[in-house]
């Protein structure tokens, strides 16, 4: 329950942060934090557009993309407080919701007929099949660790040991970031900011929404950044108390929001032809966490 | 019970032989009462073996074959109650589908005595347990299955897939019979205790190599890579209802088949599991990689049924491996997870096949490059094949995501083996399932955005006719059952425990709470499903509620400044999967015919791609090719001479004759040097 309100609350301000981070990179003053929540805001009071292609999977999506990112957050837990939901195997439950959300965006892309969107779906599918293996070696390599497999468990019980394990921590963030980069469709792999519909992923595929269905996606998107942002907290929690928790949690998230701006601001955009060499990279990333944890047990022959 | 069996058998004979005397139309209605009927005797029959009381009894059977046991245990119930539900929305659907044929009278005869045949074979191959009566019955079910597949058999193309069928049927049945026959010459017994018998009193080693023989054949049945060429052939050929009957259970019986062989038979279980678990996690990934770039929407789904076929040997696998190093958690969640994905894929596959058996009837086409945009024509339609996807991809709150859920659960909580060589295994399977589930979501992505949405690509959307009702109700049931196991999954893994409990020899107090631990999880997950669904209806509704006044005007997609004919510059099946397939282009094979624009007038442009699949080319074709060259070089022995004939004749009895003389005189040679 916690961490549903902190991550509620924390997706407020990522992107704002993200935002600030970027202008102030580049020598601009840059909007207020609450910015995008504003814009949101204004767009959720708006009316939509439809395309006369489109049916009702198009309407519908956004919902179902926003409802599927709730449910997941609500397995996501602050070290030793339990999401709302934690059951063995939890996290199987998190990535499949996250895939179901996507399932529909996909398909709502499609949906508009657009070659330019079909472009983007093509994209999406592609880099978040990549994706997966990374995610689940590295709750795999959890799992060994610790012997647990659900989220709560594994991390009310992950503590750093030796200097491996600090490493083993380090490298899974990095990868949690990535992963995170890639599932909001930022920058290493796709370029917010771009005006050109060709070099797009994401941005592409919700061209056609307008009014709320847009203001759901956008949100849906700060709330994907908290919710990884809190699991990457998770990392350093461990099983302390409440007061030193919440503390650790934002600083986790606006260190993560600068560092996702620092990223976008100092590094340019791949090309779409390596994106799925880069993302491979997260999963080689992960086996060497995996074979890590073995190293730390003891377990190789 | 002895009567119901007998009963069951006596109806499909009764109703077989009444079928030819009856009009067309009453041929349909018998044939629809007659496997009612029996679905009726047969579910009653499992529902008593589940109750617990197993059937076991023998008829004293003739001189060839000796007795001839009939034994019921949970698994063939389980097994029972799969094949007759798919058979009773098989049955529904088919009525209606074949009305377009009502003029081939003969051929629906055949077609119907056939449907019931294959049926009842099914449900015999489950309960008899003697080796040669069940030959027989395979072959029958075999040659049934054949029957359905060529229902259209004026064409060459569905002749050519049935006879690839029939032909890789009969090398299934050859490495049973030689299973079967290794078993017999050892133990003088057709009765499949035999194995057991026959297995416990050897090596290892020994078992190790009979149950290779048994996997050969029921993998081709069960379409196991490299055994799957059969399948992508048969499926497109075959009447829609044919096709979701043949992926949902005949395919299902090779799994019978390995789970049963487990069960009898006493070997090193740790072997058979490593062999199980690789062969279906490649599998798998060999399924859904050759899914994805298939345009022939049945040919899609058939792949699929491969890539299903790998999840649920996965499951096996890992039971093997409970079984072999005795961990009772990893025995329960790897049965239980291959039974219910055994039957949840046999719903949603004869979901997804009966929808494109509506998408063909109404489009005539199921070329998924040609259609689009059909959701307006055939709502229901489109809804019934958008659920059959979001539960083949494994997506909560369906049914495919418990069992999926279940496999995984087992690699997890078995990644943290002492073993390291297990801990390798689970990883590498894990990393196999994820794959296959992210590549199943492109795959249905495009099927279904593709066939569905946007607008039509070839056919106009006007000769599309309506969707009738009768053509969607029976899809409606097995909707109903998909939703059943992803909210109330508890219920079938309660029936479940009892063919799981069969594999964990004795039934611990461990297993016992094991077991409760993981239902309770999978309640859980049950739960979360049904709070999910309500969390999306609170969403839609909360959207509905505000917008409910808001402008709402319609316009062109957005084209960029263009806004010329939509329908051509849509994205395609072909361009949606394009950067994957750059991507495992090595594993892929795949025609492209390209004709570019040239000059500064130029023609049209025109490009055709066709997939292939490589382990056909090389598993079959390839040796195929080079034993009729090798046959070509013995061509001029056919040079249509009759004397010459008279005279390969006049050689061959001689031959007969004098042979055993020759060996005599050999014999006899021998002796007399040794003599000397």
């Amino acid at each position: 329950m916690v961490s549903l309100i902190l991550i509620l609350v924390a997706s407020l301000f990522f992107t704002g942060i993200v935002i600030r981070t970027k202008s102030l990179a580049s020598g601009r003053k840059g909007p207020g934090i609450f910015q995008p929540m504003k814009d949101i805001f204004r767009l959720l009071k708006k009316g939509s557009v439809y395309s006369s292609t489109t049916s009702i999977i198009f309407q519908i999506a956004p919902s179902f993309y926003i409802a599927s990112v709730l449910m997941a957050i609500l397995i996501v837990p602050l070290g030793d407080y339990p999401g709302v939901i934690s059951f063995q195997g939890d996290f199987i439950l998190f990535a499949y919701l996250l895939a179901f959300g996507k399932f529909f965006m996909i398909i709502s892309a499609l949906d508009t007929g657009s070659s330019f969107e079909g472009m983007g779906a093509s994209r999406e599918s592609l880099f978040s099949m990549l994706v997966e293996p990374a995610f689940f070696i590295l709750m795999g390599s959890f799992a060994l660790l610790t012997g647990h497999t659900s989220f709560h468990d594994i991390f009310a019980t992950l503590h750093y040991g030796s200097n491996i394990s600090y490493l083993l921590g380090l490298l899974a963030t990095f990868v949690f970031i990535m992963i995170a980069m890639i599932e909001n469709s930022r920058m290493p792999v796709d370029d917010p900011k771009t005006h050109l519909e060709l070099t797009m992923i994401h941005e592409v595929m919700v061209l056609d929404n307008s009014g709320f269905d847009l203001g759901l996606i956008l949100h849906t998107t700060n709330l994907k950044f908290a919710m990884y942002g809190a699991i990457i907290s998770n990392f350093f929690i461990g099983d302390l108390s409440l007061i030193y928790t919440i503390p650790i949690f934002f600083a986790v998230q606006i260190g993560f929001a600068i560092v996702a701006g620092l990223l976008e601001s100092f590094m340019a955009r791949f090309r779409m032809s390596h994106n799925p060499q880069f993302i491979f990279i997260l999963t080689s990333v992960s086996l060497l966490i995996f074979f890590g944890v073995l190293l730390l047990l003891e377990r190789f022959v | 019970m002895r009567l119901l069996i007998e009963l069951f058998n006596l109806v499909a004979v009764v109703s077989i032989v009444a079928l030819p005397f009856l009009k067309v139309r009453g041929k349909g209605i018998l044939t629809l009462v007659t496997i009612c009927l029996q679905v009726v005797l047969a579910s009653i029959l499992s529902f008593q073996v589940l109750s617990g009381s197993p059937v076991d009894y023998s008829y004293a059977g003739s001189f060839i074959t000796g007795a001839i046991p009939i034994r019921i245990d949970y698994l063939s119930a389980w097994f029972i109650l799969i094949i007759s539900f798919t058979f009773f929305t098989g049955a529904v659907y088919g009525i209606q589908y074949m009305k377009k044929y009502i003029d081939q009278a003969a051929n629906i005869t055949l077609h119907a005595s056939a449907y019931i045949l294959a049926f009842t074979t099914l449900i015999d191959i489950c309960i008899v347990q003697n080796s040669l009566v069940l030959l027989v019955i395979w072959e029958m079910m075999a040659i049934s299955s054949f029957i359905l597949i060529i229902f259209e058999h004026y064409k060459t193309e569905t002749l050519r897939a049935g006879i690839n069928f029939l032909i890789q049927s009969h090398v299934c049945i050859l490495f049973l019979t030689l299973a079967f026959m290794w078993v017999r010459i050892k133990t003088g017994t057709y009765d499949f205790n035999g194995i057991t018998a026959f297995t416990g009193s050897q090596p290892s080693i020994i078992g190790v190599g009979l149950f290779i023989f048994f996997f050969l054949g029921f993998a081709i049945k069960a379409g196991f890579v490299p055994f799957h060429t059969w399948l992508p052939l048969a499926h497109p050929a075959a009447p829609a209802h044919i096709s979701g009957v043949m992926s949902g259970v005949i395919i299902k019986i090779g799994i019978f088949g390995i789970l049963r062989v487990l069960l009898l038979i006493k070997t090193n279980f740790v072997t058979i599991g490593y062999l199980i678990l690789v062969i279906s996690v490649l599998t798998g990934i060999y399924g859904v990689m050759l899914a994805i770039i298939q345009h022939n929407l049945k040919k899609l789904l058939a792949y699929h049924s491969i890539e299903n076929i790998g999840i649920i040997g996965i499951g096996i696998g890992l039971g093997c491996l409970g079984v072999g190093y005795s961990n009772q958690i990893l025995i329960v969640l790897g049965f239980s997870g291959a039974l219910l994905h055994t039957l949840n894929h046999s719903l949603f596959k004869s979901l997804l096949f009966y929808s494109t058996g509506n998408v063909y009837q109404l489009a005539h086409t199921i070329n998924i490059e040609s259609l689009g945009g059909l959701i307006r024509k055939m709502p229901q339609t489109a809804f019934l094949f958008l659920i059959g996807s979001l539960a083949i991809c494994g997506l909560p709150p369906f049914n495919g995501f418990v069992s999926e859920f279940l496999i995984y659960l087992g690699m997890f909580k078995s990644i943290s083996s002492v073993d390291f060589s297990l801990t390798a295994l689970m990883l590498f399977s894990i990393l196999g399932l994820v794959l296959i589930g992210g590549l199943a979501m492109i795959c249905f992505t495009k099927a279904f955005s593709i066939v569905f949405l946007g607008t039509p690509r070839q056919i106009s959307i006007d000769k599309v006719e309506q969707e009738k009702r009768a053509s969607t109700l029976p899809l409606y049931a097995i909707v109903s059952v998909i939703m059943a196991i992803g909210i109330v999954p508890i219920m079938f893994l309660k029936v479940i425990s009892l063919p799981v409990g069969q594999y964990a020899n004795v039934i611990s107090v461990d297993t016992v709470s094991q077991f409760s631990e993981i239902t309770h999880t999978a309640a859980m997950i049950g739960v979360y499903s049904a709070v999910f669904i309500m969390l999306i209806g609170l969403t839609i509704f909360i959207r509905r509620m505000v917008t409910k006044n808001r402008l709402v005007s319609v316009a062109s997609t957005w084209g960029c400044g263009y806004n010329g004919s939509s329908n051509k510059m849509q994205y395609t099946a072909s361009s949606f999967i394009r950067s994957y397939r750059k991507l495992a282009s090595p594993f892929l094979h795949v025609d492209k015919v390209k004709r570019e624009a040239t000059g500064i007038f130029p023609d049209s442009v025109h490009q055709e791609t066709h997939p292939h699949d490589k382990v056909e080319k090389w598993l079959i074709d390839k040796p195929i090719y080079a034993f009729r060259q090798l046959l070509s070089r013995f061509t001029f022995l056919q040079n249509g001479n009759v004397q010459a004939y008279i005279f390969y004749g006049f050689i061959f009895i001689s031959l007969v004759i004098l042979i055993p003389e020759i060996i005599e005189k050999v014999k006899f040679l021998i002796n007399f040097l040794n003599q000397i």
